[in-house]
Parts: structure tokens; C-alpha cells; sequence
């Protein structure tokens, strides 16, 4: 029954449109010495060619994603007495940062059809194709990495956290945390209705180092001899002024 | 006030690495140990990656060692010659460390041996440490107590002889650069300056003096500690110098306060408690092994098979 509906609005959804018009609080963040941490608000409005289509309520989920990465999960394992990784498996594609904020519990604002098809939760955006067959219970390695990430904060459902108002104005909050990683971030919205996406809109914002970060970072990679030699130097005046500072104190 | 790592790629607090820094450039000053085999667990725990925390404490320790040394050269408690000697052996250990240290990462097992390597000469050094400074205590209580006389074991019969004046000693140079090259292969692969091994060498296999043997022992550490930040920075790119300026000014204090404290200290005393904090160390990082995890699993980074 609720394909039948869904799969009739699919077909009926292109004539009664509801668009996204979207606005950032920011579209780049840029990390400096102090950064600890930044606020994204992502705040929109939906736009319609004629009055809202009967059915549920219209929802929103929001997606902000860090850049895609594979990660390699190991698991330790007791031998000889002794705690040591044994099995490791390779997640082929994880994002760095991951929040998903939706106006309604998750459960009502999307099937897991349309999850699957969008890859909007969690679980759905980690693409693992398939772990060594010698490896036992190789879905607990990516329970694992999602586990580890949400107690890092790096994974975040924020379920109900979308305001909706008049099924037209939109505005959600994500947190970036303190220990963030460069690189182009994707915020996704959807606009469901019974569970169905009626809409999306993707845009980016561009994290990366700036000023005497960004310098640092360039130099460590360009001319590593150099920066190498730059940190010996550092280290040795320090050194150096400490004793004549403690020297001088004594006298 | 929190402060974002370049390379690390975290925010932590400042504050805490300068203190941190403080306490362990103290116990550098102190016992002639560059820190290393303390500090690398304590950024661990504090978020720092692994191989980040690694090749930036070996800068750390090249700041406070030198700062240390600085203090021991006005006391004119530092055998050059000696420690030129060690040197010698200790660069090439650690060069021949690295070949094995990259082999065994190959292997896969890395981890674990470098943990396995720190339990073992932790829990070693230290027991032997504790044992002896506490006979050495109990020893000088006693006031009618023979002085102990030092044997001529194998140090004495072996060829190239050469006279370490600072230290009181006319020795072979092989049993020197015998202890370097041993120090410089274990230092490389467990990632710090060695000192916690080569102080204990220094004292019971050489038969150097304990106030000798600190300032000594934190010279050749400077230049092994240099070569080994040059090596992760070319190759790994894993020095991030904000985190290591943090840790260095806390650690160069320190340092200097440690020289203080070590001189007003009886040789025993010194050498028992770095022999409690081996132990300390060697305990936790045994449970640590021994304990179900809280966690079973870890995150690297992928890609790299």
C-alpha cells in the first residue's frame, strides 16, 4: 500500500514542484591557530509553482559531508594472553565528518528505499564492497567505525533538530567539531513527503587551513628538509635562551 | 585556549601541553632521559596521532636535552669524549633501526613489538635499576659497611684502550660503541632518544659515575633525537611544529628547573626513583596489554595496502 503511494506521488510529483532556495550562514570556513570549532546554519525556503500536494507533511533532512576517504578498521583480538590487532578490514569509503539533521524522527521522514537510492543515513553513506572472506562478522567493522566517529563527534543524527515552519521555511544548525580536516564539504538538503524525496539541492563549503596554518602546512609538505631544519632551529635556541634566561635568573 | 595543529590536525589546549611539556623537560633534567618514553603515551591519550605524537616529541626532547646540557657543560659534568664515542655507535644503530623499523612495518605487526619492546626493557631496566640503587641506600646506612671495589670484568681487557678523563675511566672504546649501536637500533624503533636505556648501560656496564653519566647521556641524545625529527619530517611529514613550540617551552623550563633538583640529590636516590618510574611506566603499558580494551577496534588510514 505504501509503495502504491509512494510510487503514484513520484509520478504526480513533477507537476505540483516543490523546489529548494537555499542560503548558508557561510559558505567556507577557514581554519586558523584558534580555531575551535564553527557553527554552520543552513536556512532555506520552498518554492512552489501551485499550492501544496496533498499527503504528509512536508519534511527536511539536512546532510553536511566531510570529504570521502577509505579508512582501515582493525580489530584486536586476544592472543597468548595478549591484546593484539589481528583482523583488519578496509572500508573503501567513509566521510571524515558527517551530520545528518532532519525535521521529523528519521523513521517517518524516510523509507529506507529512498535511503538506499540517496545514501542519506549514516550507515548508507560508508561504502564498504567487501571485506577479506577469512574475516568473521565483517559488518561490525563498519558498526565500529560509525561508533567511534559518533564518540569523536565526527558522526552526528540529529533527529527532529530541522525547524520547519508553514511547510515553507526551513533552517537547521550543524557543529562542525574543533578537529576537522580540509577539504570541499557537500551540504545536501532533501525535501521528503511521506517519506519520499520530492527535491534535493547540493552545494559546498570549502574548509581549509589559512594564514600561518596554511603556511605551515604547505612548507612540511614542499620543503620538508627546510621545515625539518626550521624545527631543529627552534628547538635549539629555545634551549639555549632557557639557560641563559635561568643563567642570568641565578645571579 | 584552545590552539588547531597544522599537522596534527586537532585542536587541543595550550595550556596543557605547556604543563605537560614542564613536567616531563623536569624529569629530562633530572635523570638524563630525554622524556620521550613518557611523553609519546601521554599525547597519545590526549589525541594526538600516533606518528604525529612520535616524530614531534623527538623535538621536544632535542630543545629540553639541549637545554639540559647547557646547565651540565657550566657544572663540567659532561664526558665529551665519551659521548662522542656513544654517538658514534648510536647514529648507526638508528640508522640500522629504521631499515629493520620499516621491515617490520611491512610485516604488519609493528604496534605491538614496539609495545612488547617497551614492557620487556622497561620492566628489565627498571627492576635491575630498583634492586641495586635500593642495596646502594640501604649500604651507605650502614656506616661500617666495606666500600665496594670495582671488578675488572671484560671492559678492561679488551684492545683500543682510550682515557675518558670526566668520567675516571681507561677503557676499551668497543664496549662504548657497543652500548651506542645497541641503544641506536632500540631507540629508532621504539621512537624515542634511548636515554632511559642508556643512562642504566652507562652506569652498571661502563662503570661511569651517575653525575657523569646524566649530562653525557643528554648530549649524544641531542644529535640522535635531530636525526630522527630530520627523518619524519622528510619522510613522513608527521612534525607539527606548533604542537612541538608548545610542548619545547614548557620542556626547556623544565629542564632546567630538573638540572637543579638532580645536582642537590644523592646518586641513589636519583637512579631509584627513575628506576620507580620505569617500572611505573612498564606496569601501565603491561595492563594495557594484558586488560580487555574498551574499545576492540581501531581506525587508520586506508589505501595503503
Amino acid at each position: 500500500m505504501l509503495r502504491l503511494i509512494a510510487a503514484l506521488f513520484l509520478m504526480v510529483s513533477p507537476l505540483a514542484a516543490e523546489e529548494i532556495v537555499l542560503g548558508l550562514s557561510r559558505d567556507e570556513v577557514a581554519i586558523t591557530a584558534t580555531f575551535n570549532g564553527s557553527d554552520v546554519m543552513i536556512f532555506g525556503a520552498v518554492k512552489r509553482d501551485a499550492p501544496a500536494p496533498n499527503g504528509g507533511p512536508l519534511e527536511v533532512i539536512i546532510t553536511l559531508s566531510g570529504p570521502l576517504e577509505p579508512v582501515l578498521v582493525r580489530r584486536k583480538e586476544r592472543v597468548l594472553g595478549i591484546w593484539a590487532n589481528t583482523d583488519a578490514v578496509e572500508v573503501d569509503e567513509a566521510p571524515s565528518f558527517y551530520a545528518v539533521a532532519t525535521s521529523a524522527p528519521m523513521r517517518d521522514v524516510l523509507t529506507s528505499v529512498e535511503d538506499l537510492r540517496y545514501g542519506i543515513s549514516i550507515p548508507r553513506v560508508i561504502r564498504s564492497v567487501g571485506a577479506p572472506s577469512d574475516v568473521e562478522n565483517a559488518e561490525t567493522f563498519t558498526e565500529a567505525l560509525i561508533r567511534i566517529r559518533a564518540a569523536a563527534g565526527l558522526y552526528q543524527v540529529l533527529d527532529s533538530q530541522v525547524d520547519m515552519e508553514e511547510e515553507t521555511l526551513f533552517r537547521g544548525q550543524i557543529t562542525l567539531p574543533a578537529a576537522l580536516t580540509e577539504g570541499n564539504y557537500s551540504a545536501h538538503i532533501f525535501l521528503t513527503r511521506d517519506g519520499v524525496v520530492v527535491d534535493d539541492y547540493e552545494t559546498d563549503i570549502a574548509v581549509f587551513k589559512a594564514g600561518l596554518e596554511r603556511w605551515l602546512y604547505e612548507m612540511s609538505r614542499n620543503q620538508p628538509f627546510w621545515y625539518g631544519i626550521m624545527s631543529l632551529m627552534i628547538a635549539i635556541s629555545a634551549g639555549w635562551l632557557a639557560s641563559a634566561a635561568f643563567r642570568i635568573f641565578q645571579r | 585556549m584552545q590552539i588547531y595543529l597544522p599537522i596534527a590536525e586537532v585542536s587541543v589546549n595550550a595550556f596543557l601541553l605547556l604543563g605537560l611539556g614542564g613536567l616531563v623537560g623536569i624529569l629530562s633534567g633530572m635523570f638524563g632521559v630525554g622524556g620521550g618514553f613518557l611523553m609519546t603515551p601521554l599525547l597519545f591519550f590526549i589525541g594526538i596521532p600516533p606518528p604525529v605524537a612520535v616524530a614531534t616529541e623527538a623535538v621536544q626532547i632535542v630543545a629540553s636535552s639541549f637545554s639540559g646540557v647547557l646547565a651540565h657543560l657550566r657544572r663540567k659534568t659532561v664526558d665529551l669524549r665519551m659521548g662522542t664515542v656513544l654517538l658514534i655507535g648510536g647514529l648507526t644503530g638508528a640508522a640500522v633501526g629504521v631499515v629493520l623499523f620499516n621491515y617490520l612495518k611491512s610485516l604488519g605487526q609493528v604496534d605491538l613489538l614496539v609495545k612488547l619492546c617497551y614492557v620487556v626493557f622497561l620492566g628489565i631496566i627498571g627492576g635491575l635499576m630498583f634492586v641495586e640503587s635500593w642495596r646502594a641506600i640501604r649500604r651507605a646506612k650502614q656506616v661500617n659497611a666495606p666500600p665496594v671495589r670495582r671488578k675488572h670484568g671484560l671492559v678492561h681487557a679488551l684492545p683500543l684502550k682510550m682515557k675518558f678523563r670526566v668520567s675516571g675511566l681507561y677503557i676499551s672504546v668497543i664496549p662504548p660503541l657497543l652500548v651506542g649501536l645497541l641503544v641506536g637500533i632500540l631507540a629508532a624503533i621504539m621512537g624515542v632518544g634511548g636515554g632511559f636505556i642508556m643512562v642504566p648501560a652507562m652506569i652498571y656496564l661502563l662503570g661511569m659515575p651517575t653525575k657523569v653519566v646524566i649530562g653525557t647521556s643528554l648530549f649524544q641524545i641531542i644529535f640522535v633525537t635531530a636525526f630522527t625529527t630530520m627523518l619524519h619530517a622528510t619522510t613522513n611529514y608527521t612534525v607539527d611544529i606548533v604542537l612541538a613550540v608548545l610542548l619545547l617551552v614548557g620542556g626547556v623550563i623544565g629542564a632546567q628547573i630538573g638540572t637543579r633538583i638532580g645536582v642537590k640529590m644523592k646518586a641513589e636516590q636519583l637512579r631509584i626513583l627513575l628506576a620507580i618510574m620505569v617500572l611505573l611506566v612498564c606496569g601501565k603499558l603491561a595492563l594495557d596489554l594484558l586488560l580487555v580494551p574498551s574499545e576492540l577496534y581501531s581506525l587508520g588510514a586506508g589505501g595503503g595496502h
